[in-house]
């Protein structure tokens, strides 16, 4: 069974059709990438995938099931997990407790007043492990508000691992990285790769190419191309469209 | 089972203030006697009330970023659950007290469900238009004294212990604070707290993690009504008196005023803000009186300038800018 299908997804903005008739999956075990240049409709895809965005039609199902109607705390809760290409963590919180925060949404509720979250030592351990995973458990006591760009963006995807998801969304995960924490990146992703089916949204080329097992190639809302990434790239459409230079050269 | 939350930091300004004001709370009545002592207890009661209602708004605003500004309303209805049921002869301290937690939680859990649709501006003149509503509510209420108020004929009844003495009304309501405080406290550092302080941080990021944020909101609201009824009762019971005044935006307002004061996001924060305003609001006229006395009304600019130079000076409010810790160079948001 996929880990995610959309069918005919189409958004509209005004006159401005952001999502054009989108139809793609993610199978299991799977890293399938979304590239497109700007203003394809990759964050408004993303966007709706999520729940945050409503689309005007279409459908959206996770392991089969339709969660087009779900919102997105209880998609959330069937496993699909994000990051965002703009960082969003809970800026007053130490990195710690921003994966705390992860952990507990796996609870089935966390109605719970009396003891102090840190004691919930299971929970903690958790957290610790999914630090450990992106590399920050140095920085576990550090407030998020004075963490580097590139350790947020890390804080980021431990937030997601942290929710032991079944299907990741990465929107732009190297978004304004230098080349070193890239390549860290880059490693990180690959480690994951296999153990979650992902859904990729990336500018980054190298790195599309070197992490996708598909590729769908995004142009003004519509999907012009899905394929193996070697095919891609000679594609004729999609160099015409969008690679152009990038790869003649 | 350990009796705080949280290790105590027993050397931190934060700490050493809190101790001390609340060791200072417990004593005062003992060195308080004769008419001018029962009016100092009074005054110091009418404080704590305050703090107990700022308390309980500090749970949503400090921790939960929604900004009430109808609060007062749940102050009246408290009052009137007190003297309403007094004038129809129910005397039991506890009815009225069951009567205020009942009601207020209904009137929560609703206000809060339809309020809480909305964020920002909107979810403050959402609360403004509920606490109105039922301000006017209460002028209409003809039979019940209505702009005038109702005046009590005595105080609640609690069978075990007497209220009508002035001294055991202030350590009921001490031992209130004190409960507040402490339940806060705990519930803020618990996984319900951090939920509620991260969907405040960061309410899509709490929501794409799979936290239904808006339960978590609604349970804070309601909590933080009840404070606030109880604070009702207990001021009703003070004054003898209750009356659509108890629930004027002007008193929500104030309630923000000394949340911000004390210090956002600060469990003590609410207690040193009432402390503070109140006391001001008591001493400034006196001041002014005897240094200008043909300015005596005008003693509200000089607690605004106050107001204005804390803001200015301490972002934090007065006890949110204390250190949480002994050692210097760190501070926390905890205590």
């Amino acid at each position: 069974m996929s880990a995610l299908v959309t069918q005919n997804l189409v958004k509209r903005f005004g006159g401005v059709t952001a999502t054009d008739n989108v139809t793609l999956s993610v199978e299991p075990g799977e890293l399938h990438a979304i590239i497109g240049p700007n203003g394809a409709g990759k964050s408004t895809l993303i966007g709706q995938l999520a729940g945050e965005i409503a689309p005007d039609s279409g459908s959206v199902a996770l392991f089969g099931e339709t969660v087009t109607a779900l919102q997105v705390h209880q998609r959330a809760k069937r496993g699909l997990a994000r990051t965002y290409q703009i960082t969003q963590l809970a800026k007053d919180f130490t990195a710690l407790d921003n994966v705390l925060l992860a952990v507990n949404a796996r609870a089935t509720h966390n109605f719970r007043f009396w003891r102090n979250a840190h004691d919930d030592s299971i929970a903690v351990d958790r957290a610790l492990a999914a630090l450990n995973t992106v590399g920050l458990s140095a920085q576990k006591n550090t407030p998020v508000a004075t963490l580097a760009h590139g350790e947020q963006r890390q804080l980021e995807i431990a937030m997601a691992l942290a929710t032991e998801p079944k299907l990741l969304l990465l929107d732009e995960p190297l978004a304004g990285m230098s080349q070193g924490e890239a390549t860290a990146m880059i490693a990180l992703l690959k480690s994951l790769k296999g153990r979650y089916p992902m859904l990729l949204v990336e500018h980054d080329m190298d790195a599309v190419f070197s992490l996708a097992d598909r590729v769908s190639v995004l142009v003004y809302g519509r999907i012009i191309a899905t394929d193996l990434p070697a095919n891609i790239r000679s594609n004729p459409e999609v160099r015409a469209a969008y690679l152009g230079d990038e790869v003649a050269a | 089972m350990k009796l705080f939350p949280a290790a105590i930091d027993w050397r931190a300004p934060r700490t050493l203030v809190a101790v001390f004001v609340l060791i200072t709370l417990l004593l005062l009545p003992l060195l308080m006697t004769g008419d001018s002592g029962s009016f100092y207890v009074k005054f110091i009661t009418r404080v704590m009330i305050y703090a107990l209602a700022a308390i309980g708004l500090n749970f949503i605003l400090g921790f939960g970023g929604m900004v009430s500004l109808g609060h007062a309303m749940y102050v009246m209805l408290g009052a009137y659950a007190v003297a309403i049921p007094a004038q129809h002869g129910i005397v039991s301290g506890w009815a009225h007290l069951g009567i205020a937690l009942v009601a207020t939680a209904v009137l929560a859990a609703v206000i809060g469900a339809v309020a809480l649709r909305t964020t920002g501006i909107a979810f403050i003149m959402i609360t403004l238009a509920f606490a109105q509503m039922l301000f006017f509510g209460a002028v209409s209420l003809k039979d019940y004294g209505g702009d005038d108020g109702l005046t009590l004929a005595a105080r609640s009844d609690f069978a075990l212990f007497d209220l009508s003495s002035n001294g055991s009304l202030y350590y009921v309501t001490l031992f209130c604070v004190v409960l507040a405080l402490y339940l806060s406290w705990r519930a803020v550092l618990s996984p319900f707290g951090l939920v509620l302080r991260g969907s405040k941080s960061n309410t899509r990021r709490a929501a794409a993690l799979g936290h239904p944020v808006f339960r978590y909101q609604l349970v804070a609201y309601v909590a933080s009504a009840l404070a606030c009824a109880v604070a009702g009762v207990l001021l009703a019971n003070l004054t003898q008196f209750a009356s659509p005044a108890y629930g004027a935006w002007t008193l929500s307002g104030e309630l923000i005023v000394i949340v911000i004061l004390g210090g956002l996001g600060t469990v003590f924060g609410p207690l040193i803000g009432a402390i503070l305003l109140l006391s001001l609001e008591e001493i400034l006229p006196m001041l002014v009186e005897l240094t200008l006395p043909d300015y005596k009304s005008n003693w509200m600019l000089l607690l605004g300038a106050f107001i204005f130079i804390i803001a200015l000076v301490l972002k934090r409010g007065v006890f949110g800018s204390l250190s949480a810790s002994s050692a210097t160079h760190r501070k926390g948001d905890k205590q």
